[in-house]
């Protein structure tokens, strides 16, 4: 029987994803069947992308509370102070399945969804970021037409609404052939006392729905897209997908500000998954009250939508507020002055129940508490792959080793290399290296952004201090002259190898950035993406994963203010890398002492800052060789890292430093030859005995420069980090001694040109 | 001197470009919606994609009513400058000749570049005089500046091409590698690239501020009526 007819058999509940055990908590719950509207509605909130009930239980575990934060978790978006009187608000959130259904509209409408819950909290989005992996671009027509479509999506929002995309990262693994990646990170600048809850307060307040018209776009997609695994037949969910208007958006944008700033509303919210069911619960759940509409006001874009439809609606660029009667003048004619709808569609009680009229008649009538807080929450049951070593799908694709990549993610071609031998390379002779190095450079992993970031407007609004490749994070200037520094990491790669290290890296690799450009860390966000949690093997390493970000963002002590979980990403191959993306935003105290990543003048004195000590466990270079990622990655102190990353910082503010670049993908070797190209200058260096030149350790090396009389006054004082100095910039060549002598000409023409081919 | 930015719905560096006039001099935001320049002594018509551009770009903010104002100004010799949107919405109002097209790439390029500035006894390029060379930020889509074969002999001839992009520099294939250009009296300029994302030496180069200033320039040097 296929799948398709078994479904339409199933009783409604099931059609609509919630299991028997589920719908008889509901039955118990309202003591009656729901209707078709109620139905609706809970199996929305009841989905897992509502109500995270395969990780909201694990996400306790991670630190919320620091100094900074002004909104942790729960609202639209987290928030830290930096300062002046201004809050940062930041968020990371997940659009893949309708991106891997859609990649131009799904990636479009992430990008405006992002942008929504940053200005629901009423703060201005000052920057965008995304967190992109796809397929490999070199093997595939389909990755290749994933990248394209998505990046020209991500533009095609961002640019049109004049937000800059300051920052990102991309990889191609694989596993990521089907279900391809994109995770949109948007930050927001608001005066301090202008940020505002989403929780609905006031008896008699009016509800007031803003924005687009009402349609039958995306509905079911947080259910039919985000909560269970892709499959065949994929197109015939692209109408679940909804499309994005950045016009309206940026006019939405602008009257929300402008009603912020004339203290028109209680309280905003915006329409996002589930749509006003989900808004309205929300709201109705945080201010503790009970919330009646009419949606027989509803403005639609559409004749005859049935009530459900109505409810449960994605159309995009809608926002909820809640206002007082006395305002609804003054709220009506700015809205008109923006080009706004603003229809009042219900009002604020006392009943603790959310109500929906339609044409006089109440086609639902549910407890918020049924709605909001009464879905079951799941323990995971991880189990650890049997051998941790070689635990990873992919090689042995037998029954059941459904554990990290899709099969066949290992069969990755090997680049040519012309000569190079496995295990030639340590203490091998300079051409084995050079090849290497060469071949790393241009690989898809390592190479350009360029191509990508040229698509997006990384300078509107005047903030952007740094910008791709000229620094490790991005740096947006305040008002005061001082500014915010921001990243966005991870890598799927290593995490599938080893998912509590891979993820603490992750935290680690973050906030390396962020010492580069003399940045303290504030606060973060991070998007869980994983397979499917009800395998034991998935629920293992999102179980590891998250006690790696926990356990790094202690001993870094960064909190956690706001983030999503995405899970369900497979394919029928099998579930993708477990990737969980982190995004750190922190403090700069002065824009005009922040740092860049290339080398600068010639004499400078090259020095590699500390605890470092890679491994090839889960590397490019492993990857190069067509390896699966395996084997545990070096563990490393957290206290290490946090008094290294303090040195970094301490050594960019007072200028001591003249470059600073974090070791990333690719070991010592890529990061040398990334200061060169950016610099356009040479280096000459010996590296110490017995270190790798590709080896891996994101997060805990740095390679920095400086004139020798402040880089050894730096080095000595506090705090202590280990700090050995390897050589001096000089000349047009990258000479790593016994090992490489390439011109940084050479270095630059590869480099530039590796993704060039895919766009 | 007071600069004013038109801001329609859609317009994105609108904030940008009054930020960047205010350091040359005062400036105020002209909404689409409204007739009347409130005495301004340049109008600027900022980037953005106005009313969306779902439409071809331009072609509908032409019709805003600030728009008539504009065009009154202009045909009164008042000084109109138009970047990015800005150009093609007065490419659309017939208030500059040819048209922008989308680039060759058919993408949104984003990209610091070298222009030449072509001549320098123009309001808008006057204190350009000892820096003919400017690295100023471009970012569209539809940018590629196109005229007819006989307009654009008439234009090169008549001394209407203002700003070059430098050798290898052309973005978008726009024809001659044609930047920015004039109207036949002089008074209204338009150019893809941003002089106001090129203000402040923390965001970027300054050369952008060689355009307002040249603005400023002319302005102060006019002989009160």
């Amino acid at each position: 029987m296929s799948t398709a007819a078994s479904l339409s058999e199933a009783p409604r509940h099931r059609r609509l994803g919630l299991t028997d055990y589920e719908y008889e908590l509901i039955l118990e719950r309202l003591g009656r069947e729901p209707n078709t509207v109620e139905l609706a509605m809970l199996s929305l909130m009841w989905s897992e992308h509502c109500a995270y009930k395969h990780s909201r239980k694990l996400l306790r575990r991670l630190p919320t509370t620091g100094p900074h934060v002004l909104l942790g978790p729960g609202e639209n978006a987290g928030a830290v102070d930096v300062g002046g009187g201004l809050a940062l608000a930041f968020k990371v959130e997940s659009h893949n399945h309708p991106s891997a259904v859609e990649p131009f509209q799904g990636a479009a409408t992430g990008v405006g969804g992002i942008l929504r819950d940053i200005f629901a909290v009423g703060a201005r989005p000052v920057a965008l970021l995304d967190s992109l992996r796809f397929g490999e671009p070199q093997h595939s027509e389909r990755s290749r037409y994933l990248l394209g479509r998505a990046v020209a999506g991500i533009g095609h929002y961002g640019n049109s609404i004049g937000v800059p995309t300051v920052g990102g990262e991309v990889y191609f693994e694989r596993s990521y052939e089907q279900n391809c990646l994109v995770n949109a990170m948007c930050l927001g600048l608001a005066p301090r006392e202008r940020l505002i809850r989403s929780a609905a307060a006031g008896p008699g307040n009016l509800i007031v729905l803003l924005g687009a018209l009402t349609g039958r776009d995306g509905i079911g997609g947080a259910s039919v897209l985000a909560s269970a695994e892709l499959g065949e037949g994929d197109e015939a969910k692209r109408p679940s997908v909804q499309i994005g208007d950045p016009f309206a958006e940026k006019k939405l944008l602008e009257c929300c500000l402008e009603l912020l700033e004339r203290g028109l509303l209680v309280a905003l919210q915006d329409l996002g998954a589930a749509g006003l069911t989900s808004s309205v619960s929300e709201m109705a759940s945080k201010g503790g009250v009970g919330i009646e509409l009419d949606i027989s006001r509803v403005p639609l874009r559409e004749q005859a939508m049935e009530s459900f439809e109505i409810m449960i609606s994605e159309s995009q660029e809608r926002m909820l507020c809640v206002i007082e009667p006395s305002r609804l003048d003054d709220v009506l004619e700015t809205c008109e002055r923006w080009e706004t709808l603003a229809t009042a569609i219900g009002h604020v009680n006392e009943s603790g129940r959310v109500r929906v009229l339609a044409h006089g008649e109440l086609v639902a009538d549910l407890p918020v508490h049924v709605l909001v807080d009464d879905c079951p929450l799941y323990d995971l049951n991880p189990e650890a792959p049997p051998a941790r070593e070689p635990a990873v799908g992919g090689a042995t694709t037998e029954e059941g080793a459904d554990v990290g990549p899709a099969p066949g993610a290992g069969r990755v071609e090997p680049v040519s290399l012309e000569g190079m031998r496995e295990g030639a390379l340590p203490g091998a002779g300079a051409g084995p290296d050079v090849d290497t190095l060469l071949a790393l450079l241009a690989s898809p992993n390592i190479c350009s952004r360029r191509p990508l970031f040229e698509q997006y407007d990384w300078l509107v609004q005047s903030r952007t201090v740094r910008h791709p490749e000229q620094a490790d994070a991005a740096v947006l200037v305040l008002p005061d002259g001082s500014g915010i520094a921001v990243s966005i990491d991870g890598n799927g790669r290593r995490v599938a190898a080893d998912p509590r290290r891979g993820a603490a890296e992750a935290v680690y690799e973050c906030a390396a950035n962020l010492a580069c450009v003399g940045a303290e860390p504030l606060g973060l966000t991070n998007c869980l993406n994983f397979g499917n949690p009800e395998k034991a093997a998935v629920a293992w390493q999102l179980t590891e994963a998250v006690e790696g970000l926990a356990l790094a963002c202690e001993a870094l002590g960064v909190p956690v203010v706001g983030g999503n979980v995405s899970l369900y990403n497979e394919a029928p191959a099998g579930p993708i890398f477990p990737t969980p993306v982190v995004g750190i935003v922190g403090k700069v105290p002065d824009v005009t002492r922040t740092g860049r990543l290339g080398f600068v003048r010639a004499g400078d004195v090259v020095a590699l800052v500390g605890p470092f000590e890679p491994s090839l466990a889960g590397s490019e270079l492993e990857k190069l060789w067509g390896r699966l990622p395996r084997g545990l990655l070096p563990d490393t102190d957290g206290g290490s890292v946090r008094d290294a990353q303090e040195k970094i910082r301490s050594g960019v503010r007072s200028q001591a430093l003249q470059s600073a670049h974090d070791i990333a993908e690719g070991g010592v070797a890529v990061a040398l030859a990334e200061c060169c190209v950016a610099g356009r200058i040479g280096v000459q260096v010996k590296l110490p005995d017995g270190l790798h030149p590709f080896a891996e350790a994101p997060g805990r090396g740095f390679i920095v420069s400086g004139s020798a009389l402040s880089l050894k006054e730096w080095a000595q004082a506090e705090p202590s980090a280990p700090c050995t100095i390897i050589g001096e910039v000089r000349g047009a060549v990258l000479e790593i001694a016994e090992r490489v002598s390439l011109a940084v000409s050479e270095l630059q023409a590869g480099w530039a040109e590796g993704l060039a081919p895919f766009f | 001197m007071k600069f004013g930015i038109v801001r329609f719905p859609g317009s994105c560096d609108d904030v940008d470009a009054l930020r960047a006039a205010q350091r040359v001099g005062d400036a105020v935001i002209l909404w689409h919606a409204e007739r009347g320049l409130h005495g301004v002594d340049a109008v600027v018509i900022p980037g953005g994609f106005s009313y969306g551009d779902y439409l071809r770009v331009g072609a509908i903010a032409r019709f805003a009513p600030v728009m008539a104002e504009v065009a009154d100004f202009a045909a009164e010799g008042g000084l109109v400058l138009g970047i990015c949107n800005g150009f093609q919405v007065l490419c659309e109002a017939g208030l500059l000749p040819g048209a922008l097209l989308p680039n060759l790439s058919l993408r949104f390029v984003c990209r610091q570049v070298a222009l030449e500035v072509v001549r320098c006894d123009t309001p808008f390029t006057c204190a350009c005089e000892t820096s003919r060379e400017l690295s100023i930020p471009v970012k569209h889509t539809t940018g590629r500046y196109y005229a007819p074969a006989d307009q654009l002999q008439e234009l090169t001839a008549g001394g209407q091409v203002v700003l070059r992009y430098g050798a290898g520099q052309n973005p978008n294939g726009s024809m001659n590698d044609i930047a920015g250009v004039r109207n036949a009296e002089g008074n209204v300029f338009g150019l893809m690239p941003h002089p106001e994302h090129a203000a402040d030496p923390l965001t970027g180069s300054t050369d952008g501020l060689l355009i307002l200033e040249s603005l400023r320039a002319h302005v102060d040097s006019r002989v009160p009526v």
